[in-house]
């Protein structure tokens, strides 16, 4: 299979718990094929690894009509809380792990996690704002680099 | 499915080369199964791997996801993607003759 994927490098642009896992399953379904896997958090996806908030991900209950949620049942307070613990616990059921956890996974299996610089800027994080096993603080440029030769997906 | 000779035993294997009878296994197959996807020789924790993959296989008809491999066989996960850089899952499942893992994670 000459053809075949070698690197994937995944954008992850959206922080909440819908917009953060399919970024890292399809990441670790790199891995585990023993492709190449970069992982670009951009935006509010950069919660993902940011200490502070990545133990707390939450699915979006207004303005997800995938949801299938009345918008005035899905803004009432603690609905978002339950349905993620809802979700939580159907992904623990599958072997999915909760999004800390998945980001060690990630990391021990070798992927390259990465921040955007200009989002960093903008929030006025710092690289202590993020896990230790973050790979770097890079710009969009040095992201096109590492991409280089590969297929680049964005989530 | 096809059949396919591995250290001079016929055995039936898919399109891939996953046995699709995890009884046909011996660790012969396991070796030369190993050598053809570049593992050569296998040490203790990759027969360490393998035999926790298959027990688990056989136990439960399930192959194991990389989440329990790193937690439950002994070798972390950064250990088990040195011993198998082209995926743990997926070559412990074929060098330990199971079926291919149909997981995602």
């Amino acid at each position: 299979m000459s053809n075949a994927i070698e690197k994937v490098s995944i954008i992850i642009s959206k922080g909440s718990f819908e917009g953060i896992y399919p970024g890292l399953i399809m990441a670790n379904g790199a891995r585990m094929e023993g492709i190449e896997a970069n992982v670009f958090f951009t935006f509010f996806g950069m919660d993902a690894i940011n200490k502070k908030h990545y133990e707390h991900l939450k699915v979006a209950t207004v303005g997800n009509p995938g949801l299938h949620l009345p918008t005035m049942v899905g803004g009432l307070p603690g609905m978002s809380a339950l349905v993620t613990r809802q979700m939580e616990k159907k992904m623990e059921e599958l072997d999915i792990p909760p999004v800390p956890e998945f980001i060690t996974l990630l990391a021990d299996s070798g992927a390259k996690l990465y921040a955007c610089k200009a989002s960093v800027e903008m929030f006025d994080l710092t690289r202590e704002s993020f896990i230790d096993e973050l790979e770097g603080i890079i710009t969009v440029g040095e992201f096109y680099g590492l991409a280089a030769g590969g297929q680049i997906i964005f989530t | 499915m096809s059949t396919a000779v591995i250290a001079n035993y016929p055995i039936e294997v898919d399109a891939e080369g996953f046995l699709q009878k995890p009884e046909q296994w011996t660790e012969e197959i396991a070796v030369a199964i190993a050598r053809e996807v570049g593992i050569d020789p296998l040490t203790t924790p990759h027969w360490q791997v393998i035999r926790f993959m298959r027990d688990r296989y056989l136990q439960t008809g399930q192959a194991p996801s990389i989440r329990t491999l790193g937690k439950e066989s002994g070798v972390s996960t950064k250990e088990l993607y040195q011993l198998f850089p082209k995926g743990p899952a997926k070559l412990a499942a074929r060098i330990g003759g199971i079926p291919k893992p149909h997981g995602c994670i």
